[in-house]
């Protein structure tokens, strides 16, 4: 079992400038104090939309990498949109779930089939063309530039531990200058 | 805001395919997003899988549609979510928060299953059919009724519309084109 916040460090070193990240309710808010970069894309609604907001940036802007940072709360919401990315299998999309078990930032409920579900399964069943398990953070550390080197559509599942409490403003997800923010740099970028 | 159709319905009414396909074509769509819906499947849907432009995106569930076409929004690329309304009613918080709330073009062309051919949607027998307008004026959406021939028109302006002012747009078909 990891931390998040160990994991989303590691990565962080390995994301490019040109990247765009989505990353998702918990996650997003550790991401951006790790990481505050105007291509991190922030606003994706509610219900695990977020790796749909993911393909549809992989296939506008085929020559960006796309890392959507998703929770296993929300990627039950939206388990359809395995199978859509399967088919439409865009090369540069990354596909991360923090796997907690826990809705967490709804009062840390456990989600449905925790410990008995297997999301590297489901993304393997659902044709994503290379798919990762990561629990140990050593082992995520040594293989992270790998994975974000592979042809997508690629997906890691990282199993970590709940964070407990934590401080959410969702002002910096979901404001009006969060989303100008990020379509002013990807115009640019 | 929401505008009705001017068009004289009448049962014996066509609705062409190929022109609602050209007129998609013409707005730039680049994708089409789609859950298969039965007014618009043979009529458009089948034609579009056979074309190699715009691209056909098969989603799972039309909500996933929504965000599909947010994130290609982002990037400059026009799209156009073709479904059925039941389908729109599964994903009414999506359209709440990205489309509305975001402020984004997402444009919707919406087959009514189970209207009746020539008359207008309020007035249908079908529940799920006469609340379709009432709930999109609720949430503060455009809709246009492409009904006859003479509907088609309406198409591209809508799309052209709803980029320019950022905001979604919905294309309610009413009767099965050819």
């Amino acid at each position: 079992m990891m931390r998040r916040s160990d994991c989303l460090k590691v990565l962080a070193r390995h994301v490019t400038d040109a990247d765009i990240v989505l990353p998702v309710y918990s996650t997003a808010f550790d991401w951006i104090d790790i990481r505050p970069h105007p291509l991190n894309y922030l606003s994706h609604g509610a219900m695990g939309l977020a790796s749909s907001h993911a393909l549809g940036l992989a296939l506008g802007r085929p020559d960006k990498r796309v890392i959507v940072l998703d929770g296993d709360g929300s990627l039950l919401m939206n388990l359809g949109s395995l199978v859509t990315i399967g088919a439409a299998a865009p090369p540069n999309l990354f596909h991360f779930v923090c796997e907690n078990g826990t809705y967490e930032a709804n009062g840390g409920h456990p989600i449905p089939g925790r410990d008995k579900i297997d999301f590297a399964g489901f993304a393997r069943a659902a044709g994503y063309r290379v798919v990762y398990d990561f629990s140990d953070l050593g082992v995520f550390e040594q293989q992270i530039g790998a994975v974000l080197s592979e042809t997508g559509p690629v997906f890691a599942d990282l199993k970590i531990s709940s964070s407990g409490q934590q401080e959410r403003d969702y002002s910096r997800l979901h404001g009006p200058h969060v989303r100008k923010a990020f379509r002013d740099a990807l115009t640019a970028s | 805001m929401p505008s009705a159709s001017t068009a004289i319905r009448t049962p014996e009414g066509v609705l062409n395919g190929a022109s609602i396909i050209r007129e998609i074509k013409a707005s730039r769509i680049e994708f089409v997003v789609s859950v298969p819906d039965i007014t618009t499947s043979e009529g458009l849907l089948r034609p579009l899988a056979q074309e190699s432009e715009p691209r056909l995106i098969r989603v799972c569930k039309e909500d996933e549609g929504v965000g599909i076409c947010a994130g290609l929004s982002y990037c400059g690329r026009r799209s156009l979510l073709l479904i059925q309304q039941t389908g729109l009613f599964d994903s009414i918080n999506a359209i709440r928060g990205v489309a509305v709330e975001y402020g984004l073009p997402i444009c919707m062309m919406v087959g009514l299953l189970e209207k009746e051919p020539g008359v207008p949607p309020r007035q249908s027998k079908r529940y799920g059919v006469r609340i379709v307008e009432p709930v999109l004026e609720a949430m503060g959406i455009t809709y246009h009724e492409i009904e006859a021939e003479a509907d088609v028109g309406k198409i591209a302006p809508a799309i052209g519309t709803a980029y320019a002012e950022m905001r979604p747009v919905v294309l309610l078909v009413g009767r099965r084109p050819s």
